[in-house]
């Protein structure tokens, strides 16, 4: 109940809507960025150490598959991200796209069996309650016509 | 070398978050999921000179995060991850003017905390 809408005429039934498709924004935002981060984590590392400011470095470790697909799924990643922003408060964003942190700790104890020590576990605890926090704060504060709340 | 790709990251990682959503909040919301919206998007944002800008810093961003990778572990790459939530958090009160209160503060914070636990 931060904001106060500036058109009091708007519907419940489109604010829902509306805050559903930046739900569904914020589930492909969290996806993509773990798939993209995974495969390019893998890729890097099977090409091996580059410090260079040569783009030809650069260019060569997109022989590597998984690089590319890295790069690819990171792309729509970028994409749905700049989307999200176009509807949603930055600072909203942030923490709760970092679930993505929780779901890599957690597929890979599922997945890869990864031990979980209990510092990493604190971690996930700590994200998570970030992320359930930032999810009670309305989705957007700010208007197109600058109007502040302050 | 390490800790200054770990600054470049954060730095530009940062400008780049609050130039994107400082473009994008000009440009207008995307307002449905179709191929369609997210094309006229595309289009828009090459005329639009902020998410063109953010767009430079998250490529310097991503480079040097590559070479940090190549480098060293993943985690190295942690503390400016943490860094940058809470300066994103910073200049989205001042600069974007947004409504950040205690919620949204305890968020980041818990956030760039478990990121450093994680990384152990």
């Amino acid at each position: 109940m931060q904001a106060t809408s500036p058109q009091p005429a708007i519907s419940m039934s489109f604010k829902r809507s509306h805050a559903r498709k930046t739900q569904i924004l914020v589930l492909i935002v969290i996806v993509s960025n773990v798939l993209g981060n995974v495969s390019l984590s893998r890729g890097m590392h099977e090409v091996g150490r580059i410090v260079s400011a040569s783009p030809a470095a650069y260019v060569k470790a997109l022989e590597n598959p998984w690089t590319l697909l890295g790069i690819a799924v990171l792309i729509i990643w970028m994409l749905t991200d700049l989307a999200l922003l176009s509807r949603a408060d930055l600072s909203f964003v942030l923490p709760v796209t970092a679930s993505a942190y929780v779901l890599v700790a957690i597929s890979g104890h599922f997945l890869l069996h990864d031990h979980i020590s209990w510092q990493r576990w604190t971690g996930i605890v700590l994200i998570t309650l970030g992320v359930v926090l930032a999810e009670e704060t309305p989705d957007r504060t700010t208007n197109g016509s600058e109007e502040s709340h302050s | 070398m390490k800790w200054i790709l770990v600054g470049i990251i954060a730095l530009c990682n940062t400008l780049g978050d609050v130039l994107n959503t400082a473009g994008m909040k000009r440009q207008g919301e995307v307002e449905d999921l179709r191929p369609r919206s997210f094309g006229m998007m595309i289009k828009r944002i090459f005329r639009n000179p902020l998410v063109l800008c953010g767009f430079a810093a998250m490529a310097v961003s991503f480079f040097a995060l590559l070479s940090l990778l190549s480098i060293a572990t993943v985690s190295f790459a942690v503390p400016a991850t943490a860094v940058s939530y809470l300066l994103e958090t910073l200049l989205a009160k001042y600069i974007l003017r947004e409504d950040v209160r205690w919620r949204r503060w305890a968020a980041a914070s818990l956030v760039a905390c478990g990121v450093v636990m994680l990384s152990f």
